[in-house]
């Protein structure tokens, strides 16, 4: 029982740091580059993000063996666009401000690679307490990432922090970094960071990761060419 | 009533969706690496933002909105757009089996692209008319492939460049796409 609580709690932590889905696998991008903006939005859009994992990672977890492999996508996809849309209703309902500041953004959830990649890699092959951490850890990742990402971006280029005015950069935003060229800087300087920390050898490419976990192993040409 | 040409040099420059709108980054790192396989993504991109308008517009407004049933949209949307994809992906299999050698992966990754979804969403949201909403996707589509080309030459540049060690990769990457972010920066203001 001792060793199946520890490996819960490994796959809790492990999302946060290790497996950082936007800074170590480089999953994500498009609503880490687009709303992080303001600390604020980057929080906000990471626990809606970890709503909507959590939910689908829940739903396909229990209905694993329910699925038939072959539409399972389809499938997965259907379920991940119903939580988007709950999360929808809910942010217009509870919280209009951030439900206008994300906008359109909050639909693309749908196809956040996140979520469908933890779907295909872990909820799809574990059981629903494991897929419940798992959801947590990455979740809680993404929005860590999103929150760093908003900070610098926030300060420097608008000289603020959750709307709070820093006292000498107020006065001389660099706007660059609230605009989109800013966002691919920060996150270019913030992964090259993170290489230097983790005194690792950068990632010289997006790779899909291991061929035997990959949803599209089927239709990819990479396994064969790798096995020549 | 915005003009039709406005609309598809916007889409295309001002809002362009790889390099202001963030949408698209994965095929946009991923495919910009050779110039043939990045036109190739571009044009089938194109061509499933295209079909999938066409179909989506008729589904929200003739289907959707009598019924009161507008919340269905992402649901729906994301189901044809990935009908269109298999679609793509089964006719370049056929018709030029290099290209889809080298588009590899990230050909069925295309139903993941938020471009595609973006713009099918980005038509509904603006009220743009049937005619509208096709010159939008056009627009968008060849947005996504002249950043994806113009990408593609710097990126060969970048090969050559003595980057520092913890720059290699990705971060290099990003900065590049960066400065080119900036230079498209110049068409802001080009329509209003």
């Amino acid at each position: 029982m001792a060793d199946k609580k520890s490996s819960l709690g490994k796959e809790l932590t492990k999302g946060i740091i290790k497996e950082n889905p936007t800074l170590v696998m480089l999953l994500g991008m498009c609503p880490t580059l687009a709303v992080t903006t303001q600390a604020a939005n980057g929080i906000g859009m990471g626990l809606a993000t970890t709503f909507v994992l959590l939910g689908s990672n829940i739903v396909i977890s229990a209905l694993r063996k329910v699925i038939p492999d072959k539409v399972r996508i389809p499938a997965f996809i259907v379920i991940i666009a119903s939580f988007v849309t709950l999360i929808g209703f809910l942010l217009e309902g509870f919280v209009p401000d951030l439900y206008d500041s994300l906008g359109i953004y909050l639909t693309l959830i749908t196809v956040n690679c996140i979520i469908f990649g933890r779907a295909e890699m872990f909820a799809s092959k574990n059981g629903v307490a494991a897929s419940i951490c798992d959801a947590i850890g990455m979740g809680l990742g993404f929005t860590l990432a999103l929150f760093l990402m908003g900070s610098v971006r926030e300060t420097i280029g608008a000289g603020k922090w959750f709307g709070m005015e820093i006292p000498v950069l107020s006065s001389n935003p660099m706007l660059l970094f609230i605009m989109p060229a800013g966002g691919f800087f920060t996150l270019g300087m913030i992964i090259a960071l993170v290489n230097k920390l983790s005194h690792k050898k950068p990632p010289q490419e997006i790779e899909c990761g291991s061929c035997d976990n990959c949803p599209l192993s089927g239709k990819c040409d990479k396994k064969e060419a790798e096995g020549e | 009533m915005k003009s039709l040409m406005v609309i598809l040099l916007a889409a295309m420059l001002t809002d362009n969706f790889v390099l202001s709108k963030f949408m698209g980054i994965c095929p946009f790192l991923g495919v910009s690496k050779k110039l043939d396989s990045a036109a190739g993504m571009g044009i089938s991109v194109t061509f499933v933002m295209i079909c999938a308008t066409l179909v989506t517009y008729p589904i929200h407004h003739g289907i959707l909105v009598p019924n009161g049933l507008e919340y269905f949209d992402t649901v729906l949307f994301i189901l044809v757009i990935a009908l269109f994809v298999q679609l793509v992906e089964t006719m370049i299999k056929k018709c030029i089996p290099s290209l889809y050698k080298s588009l590899g992966v990230y050909l069925p990754l295309i139903t993941t692209n938020c471009a595609v979804l973006g713009v099918t969403v980005l038509n509904i949201d603006n009220n743009y008319s049937f005619v509208q909403s096709i010159v939008n996707a056009l627009g968008a589509g060849l947005g996504f492939m002249l950043s994806l080309v113009i990408f593609s030459g710097v990126r060969k540049k970048l090969e050559y460049a003595d980057i520092p060690e913890t720059f290699k990769g990705v971060p290099a990457t990003l900065i590049a796409a960066s400065i080119v972010s900036i230079s498209f920066m110049g068409f802001s203001g080009l329509f209003s």
